[in-house]
């Protein structure tokens, strides 16, 4: 073997966070995040033509194109928007936070090579009307080979990119680029990283069988399907979860200098993700036929509720750290003047707040709700699923991610951020859309709206339903909410393309006469927080307000949890 | 202190401070009382999605429901067999594309064993406006023993995708109070 002179790769100093960057993370984080606004734009327009679909009093499309673009929305944005923005994360956590380097960069590209080209492939096939099976694709619903082949190569693509961030945390480990411990972020990033693992392996094992039966080769029990195709359908959505997590650490860092309060409880609730969260796939089968109670009342609890109790911890120590953080700097007023005089126009900090709250009082207080094995009784299949998942998923992760997409234009891309007056409205848009439309959501599925259906006032049928008539009115709103959150998503992809493509370098010295006119840059890039004083600083009475919050966070979880046993018990006996 | 991207160095496994740890235990408690709530209601509520249930084939399950039928059948309404059976009998429902058969007549009160399974693909029972759920899939009975509380009019409405007509996929069930006569029913059979 020729000895090969290992040339230093090229690095740069991030001016703000003082971090190395390697120019190919650099060129990765941008190549995932353009892939993902791309797929952003793609289920978006599916969304917003599913919603003028579902809108009765619209009633835009045919019914074959409302299931081809419910099936194009599904696939856009759970899988394509959101996973390629998690690789991007994952390069960021990595080797940018770690001041280390990308290992096997050529891999690295053919994972992402894998990946567009699963993905270009999958949206031919929806497009063209030869997977017209919805996002679950429950055999025997039969979708063309090359559908499922094409969500294989993804799955290939992006499992190569997550065995490259565990090779980023050992090559960082062995150069010793970092003291002591991995930070939270990182730490968080490879909790999601291992749940990818977890979610792709299971993808494999249901898509590949799927595969070689859309091909007739082999058979597929629906049932089995089932139960593996939620170990990918659901546990994709844990890596957000906790990759959403890992990103609500990052930004109350860069915006406001937030603390960790204790390395050992948050990082020990990461773990109890890992350990557990996956388990919530059972959340999709409390009312099949192929499980039994114990069974079902096991899994979807998640082994006795143990990543409810981690996203609980999460839930009070995200603000109290951000609260700690504000109070150590000097913004010391009452229960709640930290909060007040936070930087409310630092769009990054504004969707931090946003998707924490949101996350908790609607996605997770349903999502643990309707996850309860007899409550989903009255939730399965309903519009209260959806209104759910758009809480946790929507208005949690993608705004997060949208949040953190204002500190990766003017620190990775850098960039400064265009029509920078819409910027920092845009969280308050999203976030106020998407309360909208997934109360409005959730209330109509209280009545039994059924999700996934082209039409129901029952026009073609043999028999007729009647809705209770509350649900014309819910719809209609869910329409209004709908469409903000798609004004604020608009003006998200606006910004982020425009600012990417077109907008002035960030100049050397960041001040606000240097930016160009209808320009900007967030709050925490402008002022980076000030660093505290070294050493320990005592915590007593510096979370009060989190406290207060968190008090009523409980007490609402108590409420919608009891509510729902009661409105459980008025239906027909079953058993 | 260290914020989420600082690398902290030397020992970080501390106590947590109080108003931490006592969060932490409220939390677990209430994730005991979610815990416990499920088996409570196995033995205490009246509403468990538990049944019988067993592998079928489609071909074995339609035999069944149409031995049923013919046992049972009151009548007709829109070409559909109107089905009446006996309390505590065992009721067939078939789900396939695009339709449920048969419309079902139930008594108030009484209970039933509900077998329900597809002869295609997936699909969803959703009883309206009750709202009661649960998944129908091929291959599998789904045996539920069911109580109606009300009387009425009730639809069957499809909530799994199950095809390009999924939203025309509506069925009926009529329950008739405990000792109301039956009514006069068009092409019966008794």
């Amino acid at each position: 073997m020729t000895a090969v002179a290992s040339t230093p790769a090229p690095f740069r100093t991030c001016p703000t966070t003082g971090l190395r960057v390697h120019s190919q993370a650099d060129a990765l984080i941008k190549a995932n995040a353009v892939a993902a606004t791309i797929s952003l734009l793609i289920g978006g327009v599916a969304a917003v033509l599913v919603l003028l679909t579902r809108w009765q009093a619209i009633h835009l499309l045919p019914a074959d194109w409302f299931y081809r673009v419910l099936t194009v929305h599904g696939m856009s944005m759970l899988i394509f928007f959101i996973i390629f923005f998690e690789m991007a994360v994952l390069y960021f956590a990595g080797p940018v936070v770690l001041n280390s380097r990308v290992p096997a960069p050529r891999l690295a590209w053919t994972g992402f090579a894998l990946m567009a080209g699963g993905a270009i492939l999958v949206e031919v096939m929806m497009w063209t009307g030869r997977a017209d099976v919805l996002f679950t694709s429950y055999v025997p619903l039969r979708a063309d080979p090359l559908y499922y082949l094409g969500i294989i190569l993804f799955a290939v693509g992006a499992l190569i990119t997550t065995g490259l961030f565990f090779g980023a945390l050992v090559i960082a480990k062995r150069e010793h680029t970092y003291p002591g411990s991995i930070p939270l972020v990182t730490f968080g990033a490879t909790t999601a990283a291992i749940i990818a693992v977890i979610t792709l392996l299971h993808g494999a094992a249901i898509y590949i069988p799927t595969f070689l039966w859309s091909l007739g080769v082999m058979n597929v029990d629906p049932e089995i399907y089932r139960l593996l195709w939620w170990g990918l359908g659901h546990s994709s959505q844990q890596i957000n979860v906790a990759a959403m997590v890992a990103v609500w650490y990052l930004l109350g860092a860069l915006s406001i200098g937030a603390v960790v309060l204790n390395e050992k409880v948050s990082r020990t609730a990461f773990v109890l993700y890992v350990l557990f969260i996956s388990m919530a796939s059972a959340h999709h089968l409390l009312v099949d036929p192929g499980f039994s109670p114990a069974w079902k009342v096991w899994n979807t609890s998640y082994a006795m509720y143990l990543a409810v109790l981690a996203s609980m911890i999460h839930g009070f120590t995200v603000p109290a750290g951000m609260e700690v953080g504000m109070r150590l700097r000097g913004f010391t007023q009452g229960l709640f003047g930290w909060l007040r005089r936070a930087p409310w126009g630092d769009p990054g900090f504004s969707a931090l707040v946003f998707s924490v709250i949101i996350f908790g009082f609607l996605g997770g207080i349903t999502g643990v709700t309707f996850g309860t094995e007899q409550i989903n009784l009255i939730a399965h299949n309903t519009f209260r699923i959806p209104g759910h998942f758009h809480a946790t998923v929507v208005a949690g992760t993608a705004l997060a991610f949208m949040g953190v997409t204002y500190y990766v234009i003017p620190l990775i891309f850098r960039k400064q951020v265009a029509f920078w007056k819409l910027a920092r409205i845009q969280p308050y848009l999203f976030a106020g859309g998407m309360v909208i439309f997934s109360m409005a959501m959730t209330f109509a599925g209280t009545f039994g709206v059924p999700r996934r259906s082209y039409d129901i006032s029952s026009a073609d049928a043999p028999f007729s339903t009647q809705f209770n008539p509350a649900v014309d009115l819910m719809i209609g709103i869910m329409g209004i909410g709908g469409l903000l959150a798609a004004l604020g998503g608009a003006i998200y992809i606006v910004v982020t393309v425009w600012s990417v493509f077109f907008g002035p370098a960030m100049p050397a010295a960041v001040t606000v006469g240097n930016l160009k006119a209808g320009y900007g840059v967030p709050n925490g890039v402008l002022n980076p927080p000030k660093p505290l004083p070294p050493g320990e600083h005592s915590q007593r009475g510096l979370t009060r307000g989190t406290v207060v919050l968190v008090a009523v966070f409980l007490a609402a979880f108590i409420a919608y949890y009891f509510v729902n046993w009661k409105l459980l018990a008025s239906v027909w006996k079953v058993g | 202190m260290n914020t989420g991207l600082q690398s902290p160095t030397g020992v970080w496994w501390k106590p947590a401070h109080r108003a931490e740890t006592i969060w932490v235990r409220i939390a677990f408690a209430w994730c005991m009382v979610l815990f416990a709530m499920m088996p409570l209601w196995h033995l205490k509520g009246g509403q468990n999605p538990a049944g019988i249930r067993g592998r079928v084939t489609p071909a074995a399950f339609e035999q069944r429901a149409q031995e049923f039928i013919a046992a049972y059948k009151v009548g007709e309404e829109n070409g559909f067999a109107l089905v009446e059976p006996p309390p505590g009998a065992d009721v067939y429902l078939i789900a396939r594309m695009w339709q449920w058969e048969p419309v079902l007549r139930l008594r108030k009160d009484a209970q039933y064993t509900l077998h329900l399974s597809s002869v295609d693909v997936n699909h969803g029972f959703s009883l309206m406006p009750v709202n009661l759920n649960f998944q129908v899939v091929p291959g599998y009975d789904y045996a539920l023993r069911i109580t109606p509380t009300t009387a009425g009019e009730f639809s069957l409405v499809c909530n799994e995708f199950c095809g390009i007509n999924h939203h025309a996929m509506i069925g009926r069930l009529i329950v008739l109070d405990t000792d109301a006569a039956p009514p006069a029913t068009p092409g019966g059979t008794r």
